[in-house]
C-alpha cells in the first residue's frame, strides 16, 4: 500500500450531503475481478449521460476547473451505504488522494484506510469554509499533511484534524495490516487451542465439498 | 465484575490481542463469503503467498448476481459467469465448502446462513457485506467488511477492530397485527437518521422485539447498517433456540443443552450501562413508505411526501429537493396515491418463509393491478422456495399474477437480468433506495411485504391496516 504523509493538491468540491458507495461505484461494476481501473466508473450515472461515454457537462467533477483535482471535498456522512470497497478503488483510480467532510460513514472510513487514501475529518464550520474558498478561488489547493495533523491553503489557513494515532501510523509508514497480525501467529494459535472455533456439520447438507489442493 | 452489555461479553469473548491505542484483534467464527467482493481477496492472497487459514469456518454462496430463472441455461451474462467461476476455483483450491447455483441449499447469504444454523449465538460473523448485520438477531456479533478485511479474515481468521460504543434501542408495546418488523425499523431508521448509529452496536430489547419472530428479528437487524451502526443484535431467548434446534450445524441432544445454556449467559446484564438510549412506543408505529433517496427519508403511510421547505437544516431541506426530483414526486402528494410501475418481493430483508406468508394473505383470491409492468417474489433461498411451494403459495402468487423466482438477491441490487427501468417506481421489500439502486434511473419506495403485496393488487400504495385479512397465528 502507498504510505500517505504529506499532499497537495487541486480540490474539487463535490457539494451533496449522504453520498452513498452505490453513487460512487453502480452496481453493475461490482463483476470485475480486480482493484485496478474503477476511477473510469466513479461517480458513474452522475458523470455521464447515458452512453456511459459523454460527460455530463454539468457535473462538477466534469468541469475544466477541476480537471486533476487530487483532494475531494464533500458533506457530512461520506460513503454510507454499502460495504464495496471498490467506492475508495474508484476515488484512488480517478486520483484522489485525500477525502475533507464533516464524518464519514463506518466502513467506508475503514475501507480507505486499506487503500492509503486519507479520510481527513474537519468540523462542518471549517468545510463550509473550505466550500466557499473552492468556489471562489480557481485553482484552489490544499496541503494536507499527516504528520502534522494539518490542512493549509496558499491564503494562510491552517486547520488541525483529529485521527487515530495507529491509523496514521500505518498510513504515515504504508504499512500491510495483514503482514502486522501475522507477528501475533502464536496468539492466534493459542486462541483457537483455548477456545476450539468450529462449525460441526450434524448432517450433511448438499454444497461443493472440496479436499484443499 | 462490572456489568456487561451482551456486545461487550461477546467481543472479550473473543479477543486474541489488545493493545492501547491500537484496533483490537478479533478472532472471527464465521466467515461468509459470495462472489461479489471475494475474488480480489482470493488473489491478493495468492499475491502475498499466503493460504486460508480456516477454510472450515469459511462458507461460500452464489448470490448477488444469480439470475432468478432459466438457471439450467448457459449464462448470459458473461461478467458475471468469470465471477462464479472465480469463486467455484477460490473455494477448490482452499477448500471451502460452496453453495452454487445447483444446490438446494442456495441462497442470499444472510437466508442460508441462519437456515442451515451457522449463525449462532454468541459467535462472531462477518462477510463482505454489509447486510451481515442480519445474523445479529440471534444474539451473534456480526458486521459487514470490504475487501481488504476479508482477505485479513482468509489469511489470519482475525480482524482489528476498534470496540464500538453502545446504543439500547427499546421497543415496547404492541404494534398493530399489520404492522411488521419492517415497520419498526424504517420507523427506529426514521428517528435517528441514517447516520444516527454511526460509530455504534446497537441492541434491540423491549416486549414488541421479543414479541418477533426470528426472521422479524432479522429484519430489524438486516437494516442496522441503514441507521449506520456497525452492528445490531437481539438476545437471544426461547424464540431463538425453538428456531436453533435441529439445524443442520447446530449441536444435538446433550450438546444441544450445553449450548443453550451458554447461549443464555449471552445476555446484557441487568443493570449495564449504554452510551445511548433509545425509545419506542410500537403502538405509535403505523406501515412506513419511503418517499425518498435513503432509508431515513420516511413516513407513515398515512402521510405526504414533505415539502423540503419544511425542514428547517439547509442541507436537509436541499437534500430533500434533490431526492423529490429524482424521484419525481411533488410535495404534498398523498403517499397512498403514488401509483406503481413494479413490485418486488425480496431480497436479504424480507424474502422468508413468513414474508411470503404474510404476503400470500393479502394477495390470496386478488389479482395484481393491470396497471403494473411486474411484480416479482423472489425467494430468499431455495430451501424457502421449496417450503413456500409445499404450502401452495406460489399457486397463490401465481394467479394473482405475480413471478414465482428462484433464490438470490435479485431486483434488490439489479446485478442479474432483474432490474427496474429508468423512470419507473417500484415498492421494493429490500434495504436501500439510493438513486439507481435498483437500474439507473430507478424509483425505489421500501416496505413491508404486507404493503407491497397490497400495493401490488391496487396499484398504489395503501394503508394496510384498512385491508380485512385472514386471522394467522401472528
Amino acid at each position: 500500500m502507498q504510505p500517505f504523509i504529506k499532499h497537495t493538491g487541486l480540490v474539487a468540491p463535490l457539494d451533496r450531503v449522504n453520498v452513498d458507495t452505490d453513487q460512487m461505484v453502480p452496481k453493475q461494476f461490482l463483476k470485475w475481478l480486480t482493484r485496478e481501473g474503477y476511477g473510469r466508473v466513479l461517480f458513474y450515472d452522475w458523470r455521464y449521460l447515458d452512453d456511459g461515454k459523454t460527460h455530463r457537462p454539468d457535473f462538477v467533477l466534469n468541469l475544466p476547473r477541476y480537471q486533476g483535482a487530487s483532494v475531494l471535498l464533500a458533506r457530512a456522512n461520506f460513503g454510507c451505504g454499502s460495504s464495496r470497497e471498490h467506492a475508495p478503488w474508484a476515488i484512488l483510480d480517478y486520483g484522489f488522494r485525500a477525502i475533507v467532510a464533516p464524518s464519514y460513514a463506518d466502513i467506508f472510513y475503514n475501507n480507505c484506510f486499506k487503500n492509503g487514501i486519507l479520510p481527513v475529518t474537519l468540523p462542518e464550520a471549517e468545510v463550509d469554509e473550505l466550500f466557499r474558498r473552492t468556489e471562489r478561488q480557481e485553482g484552489y489547493r490544499l496541503t494536507v499533511d499527516l504528520e502534522s495533523q494539518t490542512v493549509r491553503d496558499e491564503f494562510g489557513l491552517k486547520l488541525s484534524f483529529q485521527v487515530q494515532p495507529f491509523r496514521r501510523e500505518c498510513l504515515l509508514k504504508g504499512l500491510d495490516d495483514i503482514g502486522l497480525t501475522l507477528r501475533f501467529g502464536e496468539r492466534i494459535t493459542a486462541y483457537e487451542k483455548e477456545h476450539h472455533p468450529c462449525a460441526v456439520m450434524y448432517e450433511p447438507v448438499t454444497a461443493i465439498h472440496s479436499k484443499p489442493a | 465484575m462490572p456489568l456487561r452489555s451482551m456486545y461487550e461479553k461477546i467481543w472479550e469473548a473473543h479477543l486474541v490481542q489488545e493493545q492501547p491505542g491500537q484496533p483490537a484483534l478479533i478472532y472471527i467464527d464465521r466467515h461468509l463469503i459470495h462472489e461479489g467482493t471475494s475474488p480480489q481477496a482470493f488473489s491478493g492472497l495468492k499475491v502475498a503467498g499466503r493460504k486460508v487459514r480456516r477454510p472450515d469456518l469459511t462458507f461460500a454462496v452464489m448470490d448477488h448476481s444469480v439470475p432468478t430463472k432459466d438457471r439450467h441455461l448457459p449464462l448470459v451474462d458473461t461478467i458475471a459467469a468469470a465471477q462464479f467461476e472465480a469463486l467455484e476455483w477460490n473455494c477448490r483450491e482452499a477448500g471451502i465448502l460452496l453453495f452454487n447455483m445447483q444446490s438446494p441449499n442456495q441462497g442470499i447469504v444472510h437466508v442460508i446462513g441462519p437456515e442451515l444454523g451457522l449463525t449462532q449465538p454468541g459467535l462472531t460473523i462477518v462477510c463482505g457485506d454489509s447486510h451481515t448485520s442480519t445474523h445479529g438477531a440471534f444474539g451473534a456479533l456480526a458486521f459487514g467488511i470490504g475487501t481488504s478485511e476479508l482477505e485479513h479474515v482468509l489469511a489470519t481468521q482475525c480482524l482489528p477492530q476498534f470496540k464500538s460504543r453502545t446504543m439500547l434501542v427499546r421497543v415496547d408495546g404492541h404494534r398493530h397485527p399489520s404492522v411488521t418488523a419492517k415497520d419498526i425499523i424504517l420507523t427506529v431508521i426514521g428517528k435517528i437518521g441514517i447516520a444516527g448509529g454511526a460509530g455504534h452496536v446497537i441492541e434491540y430489547a423491549g416486549e414488541a422485539i421479543h414479541a418477533l419472530s426470528m426472521e422479524g428479528r432479522m429484519t430489524v437487524c438486516n437494516m442496522t447498517i441503514e441507521g449506520g451502526a456497525r452492528a445490531g443484535m437481539v438476545a437471544p431467548d426461547e424464540t431463538t433456540f425453538a428456531y436453533m434446534q435441529g439445524r443442520p450445524f447446530v449441536p444435538r441432544g446433550k450438546d444441544f443443552q450445553i449450548a443453550v445454556d451458554h447461549w443464555k449467559s449471552l445476555a446484557t446484564d441487568p443493570g449495564a450501562v449504554f452510551d445511548r438510549i433509545v425509545e419506542l412506543d410500537a403502538a405509535q408505529i403505523a406501515p412506513q413508505v419511503t418517499w425518498g433517496t435513503n432509508p431515513g427519508m420516511v413516513t407513515d403511510v398515512t402521510g405526504r411526501v414533505p415539502d423540503p421547505g419544511s425542514f428547517a437544516d439547509p442541507v436537509d431541506r436541499k437534500a430533500a429537493e434533490g431526492a423529490l426530483r429524482y424521484m419525481g414526486l411533488t410535495p404534498g402528494t398523498r403517499l397512498v396515491d403514488i401509483a406503481l410501475d413494479r413490485v418486488f418481493i425480496g431480497s436479504c430483508t424480507n424474502s422468508r418463509l413468513e414474508d411470503l406468508r404474510l404476503a400470500a394473505r393479502v394477495v390470496a383470491g386478488r389479482k395484481v393491478s393491470r396497471t403494473l409492468k411486474e411484480a416479482l417474489v423472489v425467494p430468499g433461498s431455495m430451501r424457502v422456495k421449496a417450503q413456500a411451494e409445499q404450502e401452495g403459495l406460489d399457486r397463490v402468487f401465481r394467479d394473482a399474477g405475480f413471478e414465482w423466482r428462484d433464490a438470490g438477491c435479485s431486483m434488490c441490487i439489479g446485478m442479474n437480468s432483474d432490474v427496474v427501468p429508468s423512470g419507473e417506481r417500484c415498492a421494493s421489500t429490500s434495504n436501500r433506495n439510493f438513486e439507481g439502486r435498483q437500474g439507473k434511473g430507478s424509483r425505489t419506495h421500501l416496505v413491508s411485504p404486507l404493503m407491497a403485496a397490497a400495493a401490488a393488487i391496487a396499484g398504489h400504495f395503501v394503508d394496510i391496516r384498512e385491508w380485512k385479512l385472514e386471522a394467522s397465528d401472528e
